[in-house]
């Protein structure tokens, strides 16, 4: 139904703002280069403070980028005003318009663009089927529940069929449930509404859940672009191994092209490009690894904590804490506190920086 | 690192693609250059050539001046006294209304005795002041049987001003007391101390700022007031009314500069420090939310006489309130009270051109009331939603306007703006001496002198900062992002502001109007100094009548000023009721 799927592409793009308690200059975003393919659904994932906001609001219009150019379909747009931009923008608080009601706030982009009344009609009840809110058009924005009116929202987007949809944490003041179901929808209707999205979170399961690209930020910089697959397997550093999921790392040095030292004990690692001889770090997660009675390293239980799925272990191989977590623990081996035990992996479930 | 140079060049050319946003800044700017800063400036240009040639000669001169010396040290003690006093009464009654458990009618007593001040011309207090405890005031002289009683004076201003002025800090202490939290002085109670204890040790120094903050604002107020101690002062005279008479009897007009360049110093110094050193510790020490209500005090060692404290203060305001409407009724004051009559009425509208008084107040404030409302909603906008290089510009000089008493005002219009009627035989001494003419005096606005325009800007001015205030506060409860929605999908900036922005402040927007109505109608200070012949302004017909000793004529004026005014304050709530956004948001709920 777009009319165009556009794609987004950031060229050295930085943001310099003010400390405002030190005076300091500082990049809020720094030389970052993007490109959006059309139609394709992308997450900027990072902590708060890493730029992704900031990044956002450049596309939409609302800060000026201090270097660079930021092109929409192949246009440069930064000279151009958030009204005069094809983008849409979901908000973190929804940002309903309080004394509208939900078929007046859909129908208020439509109305700035002089369509006749026949035709917002139609649009605004097809968005709003869209959106499963149908029926609930006459209704007040605080009549609704959070999740309702976080569907107005996309809907009062989605409806000026932009080139890019741009979503600024829309989930994040739901509870828990309603989030991961929000999520589903959203990743459904942008399918089916077949629309560029760049949807900014610090939540790395709501990344995973609707990507098909996760653009991963630190401190103003981009750390990590890849898919969720690509992120969470091969992470680029300790930061985005870190900011994905669980992560352990184990310090050693390489000394062959597949095999590392970790204190002493040879481990078996998938080939990589890194320096022989040079000190590495292994990558484990969590649910890669397994206690056993024979493994890679040798290790001493600190904490063994059943949690119904899975048995919750923390051991400690030398001075590093590890944790394990080992699924269906229903007819395999318990380990205690105190107990000493092998981490067991694969040379595939590591993953050498 | 890089310039910021290409992201605000980028902000610069967004905002120029926006010609009514920029057409809007312009506009403002120069409104604030010409009718703030200009009238200013060119005080200080007369004080500092006014003898002529750049000197320091005329402040040797007026500080030569034993009336101005003493109006210094005047003003600096009256304001001093009735800041604390204004503080104290005024906590009294924000901590019994937040802290203690009162009657219902007690309740009561407080909306009317915070709504008083507001609807009534400034300077109803000192009126009834001299009409109940004056030399024939209706307690000294036929309660008490004093024959000599004399209200005028340092104590007869500092009493009214207290008066006038408390609620000022009642309004504001509640408001912070309101935003301790709770489980702060619980705490401290559980840990053993005692109620007296609390206050002493968490309620008073988490307060102290706000306390600060209350104390400079009113001594502000103090000796910005005119019209009290021109009305009480008797022969005490304070900086505002020495300025003025510097100017109207002297007429020296670069003497009268001068002294109105120290009175802003000593205001703009005030308010600095209230402005960037009390707001920002207030804030600090009192952003907590309450996080649950406040269980109430009920030992009635503790209420009864802090109620009973409280009643007696609030009957004795409110006496001296019905005291005006009253006084207009008996035939005459001070030796015949009945029987009860309406002469004075009549002879306000027969004998006194009271119906011209009313008509020229009423339409004048009438059309600088929307103008005031609509600028502070869009400097509020502006200062709140909006980024731009003049942005500091407009919210400091908006804010500065606060800081300027009316007096300090009314002599930089005259010298700003006066063009042919200084220059006629009665006031030719004014353009004596070598001083400067303003930069208009016949010019682009020399026709503005004397007109109802500069009266109706006068207005605007005055009003100006606290509707701006009242708007950005209102403003910054909204959401940014509803305004950026808008913007994003497709509005420009007026579409925002008259769709997203102006819908979601009506109440603050409607109250505005009725302040800024309010508060021109009852004006005083500026225009006393501007007004013409041929307008005749209700505060200034009532100055002139009380200060003439005609009592009961200027009670009949203000009688019917707090009648329109009292009244549009209902009219308005009338109208917020039935069109306001809060009833409308609860309904649909």
């Amino acid at each position: 139904m777009a009319k165009e799927k556009k794609g987004v592409r950031l060229e050295h793009i930085s943001k310099i703002y003010q400390d405002p308690k030190t005076k300091k200059d500082f990049y809020a975003v720094h030389d970052t280069s993007l490109e959006i393919a059309p139609g394709s659904f992308v997450t900027l994932l990072g902590p708060s403070g890493c730029g992704k906001t900031t990044t956002l609001r450049m596309i939409a219009g609302f800060e000026s980028p201090d270097e660079g150019e930021i092109y929409l379909g192949g246009e440069p747009i930064n000279a151009l005003t958030p009204n005069k931009r094809d983008t849409a923008m979901v908000f973190q608080s929804y940002a309903l318009l309080p004394h509208y009601n939900i078929f007046d706030n859909v129908a208020y982009g439509l109305k700035l663009r002089k369509m006749d009344k026949e035709t917002i009609k139609k649009k605004v009840m097809d968005i709003l089927k869209l959106v499963g809110l149908e029926g609930m058009e006459g209704r007040m924005t605080n009549q609704l529940s959070g999740g309702q009116q976080q569907r107005v929202a996309l809907a009062r987007a989605l409806v000026l069929e932009p080139g890019v949809l741009l979503f600024d944490e829309p989930l994040s003041n739901l509870d828990a449930k309603l989030r991961v179901s929000m999520r589903t929808e959203i990743r459904r209707i942008q399918q089916e509404a077949g629309i560029t999205a760049v949807y900014v979170t610090h939540d790395q399961s709501e990344a995973m859940a609707l990507s098909d690209q996760i653009i991963i930020m630190e401190k103003g910089v981009v750390a990590q672009i890849g898919t969720p697959q690509e992120v969470y397997y091969h992470p680029s550093n300790e930061f985005v191994a870190d900011f994905i999921g669980e992560a352990n790392f184990l310090r050693g040095t390489l000394v062959s092209t597949d095999t590392a030292d970790i204190g002493g004990h040879k481990v078996a690692v998938a080939a990589s490009g890194h320096d022989v001889g040079g000190a590495c770090t292994l990558v484990l997660r969590p649910e890669s690894a397994v206690l056993g009675d024979k493994g890679q390293l040798p290790c001493k239980v600190i904490l063994s904590c059943f949690m119904g799925s899975y048995q919750n272990y923390h051991v400690m191989v030398g001075d590093t804490l590890v944790k394990i977590t080992d699924f269906n623990p229903k007819n395999r081996k318990v380990y205690q506190v105190g107990d000493d035990a092998w981490v067991a992996f694969t040379s595939e479930d590591v993953h050498v920086l | 690192m890089a310039k910021k140079g290409q992201g605000a060049a980028l902000d610069r050319k967004k905002l120029m693609a926006d010609p009514i946003m920029v057409g809007t800044i312009v506009v403002l700017v120069t409104f604030l250059t010409v009718f703030i800063l200009y009238p200013l400036a060119i005080l200080l240009v007369d004080s500092f050539v006014g003898d002529g040639g750049f000197s320091l000669s005329v402040f040797k001169r007026i500080f030569a001046m034993p009336t101005f010396t003493k109006a210094i040290t005047n003003t600096l003690k009256v304001g001093f006294l009735v800041g604390i006093l204004s503080t104290i009464v005024g906590l009294l009654f924000a901590y019994v209304e937040v802290y203690v458990r009162v009657g219902r009618g007690v309740g009561g007593l407080f909306k009317v005795v915070s709504m008083l001040p507001v609807v009534s011309p400034p300077f109803v207090l000192s009126l009834s002041m001299i009409m109940l405890f004056g030399k024939a005031g209706l307690i000294t002289r036929e309660l008490l049987k004093i024959y000599d009683n004399s209200v005028y004076g340092f104590w007869g201003i500092v009493i009214v001003q207290s008066l006038t002025f408390f609620p000022v800090c009642y309004m504001m202490l509640k408001g912070l007391l309101k935003n301790i939290d709770p489980s702060l002085e619980e705490a401290a109670r559980d840990m053993g101390a005692s109620r007296g204890k609390v206050f002493m040790t968490v309620t008073l120094p988490l307060l102290l700022p706000g306390l600060g903050n209350a104390f400079l604002v009113t001594f502000i107020e103090s000796i910005a007031d005119f019209a009290n101690p021109m009305i009480i002062g008797g022969s005490y005279d304070t900086l505002a009314t020495t300025i003025y008479l510097q100017i109207t009897g002297a007429y020296d007009k670069a003497g009268a500069a001068a002294m109105a360049v120290v009175l802003l110093s000593i205001t703009l110094l005030m308010f600095a420090v209230q402005k960037y050193y009390l707001e920002a510790k207030t804030a600090a020490t009192l952003t907590g939310k309450a996080s649950r209500g406040r269980m109430l005090i009920e030992e009635r060692s503790v209420t009864i006489p802090l109620t009973i404290l409280c009643a007696l203060a609030a009957f004795f305001v409110i006496m001296m309130y019905l005291c005006v409407p009253i006084g207009a009724l008996f035939p005459t004051w001070g030796y015949k009270y009945t029987p009860l009559t309406f002469k004075w009425f009549g002879q306000v509208f027969t004998k006194y051109k009271g119906l011209k008084a009313f008509r020229d107040s009423f339409v004048l404030s009438l059309i600088a009331s929307p103008i005031t409302a609509l600028l502070s909603m869009i400097i509020s906008y502006l200062v709140v939603k909006r980024k731009f290089k003049a942005k500091g510009f407009i919210e400091a000089v908006s804010m500065l306007a606060m800081a300027v008493p009316g007096t300090v005002l009314g002599v930089g219009y005259i010298r700003g703006f006066s063009g042919g009627l200084f220059h006629s035989s009665d006031w030719g001494i004014f353009s004596e001496g070598g001083a400067l003419h303003g930069l208009f005096p016949n010019g682009l606005l020399g026709g503005i002198y004397g007109s109802a325009a500069i009266l109706i800007i006068v207005f605007v001015v005055r009003s100006l900062p606290t509707g701006t205030r009242s708007g950005i506060s209102a403003l910054r409860q909204i959401d940014k992002s509803i305004e950026e929605s808008a913007y994003d999908m497709g509005a420009d900036s007026l579409t925002v502001f008259m769709t997203v922005t102006l819908p979601l402040i009506k109440d603050s927007f409607l109250s505005g109007l009725v302040t800024a109505f309010v508060r021109s109608i009852t004006a005083i200070s500026a225009i006393i100094l501007l007004v013409t012949p041929q307008f005749l302004l209700i505060t200034v017909q009532i100055n002139e009548f009380a200060e003439k000793g005609s009592y009961s004529i200027a009670c009949a004026f203000a009688t019917i000023l707090i009648i329109i005014t009292y009244g549009s304050v209902l009219l308005m709530n009338l109208v917020m009721k039935f069109f306001g956004t809060s009833r409308k948001l609860k309904e649909d709920e």
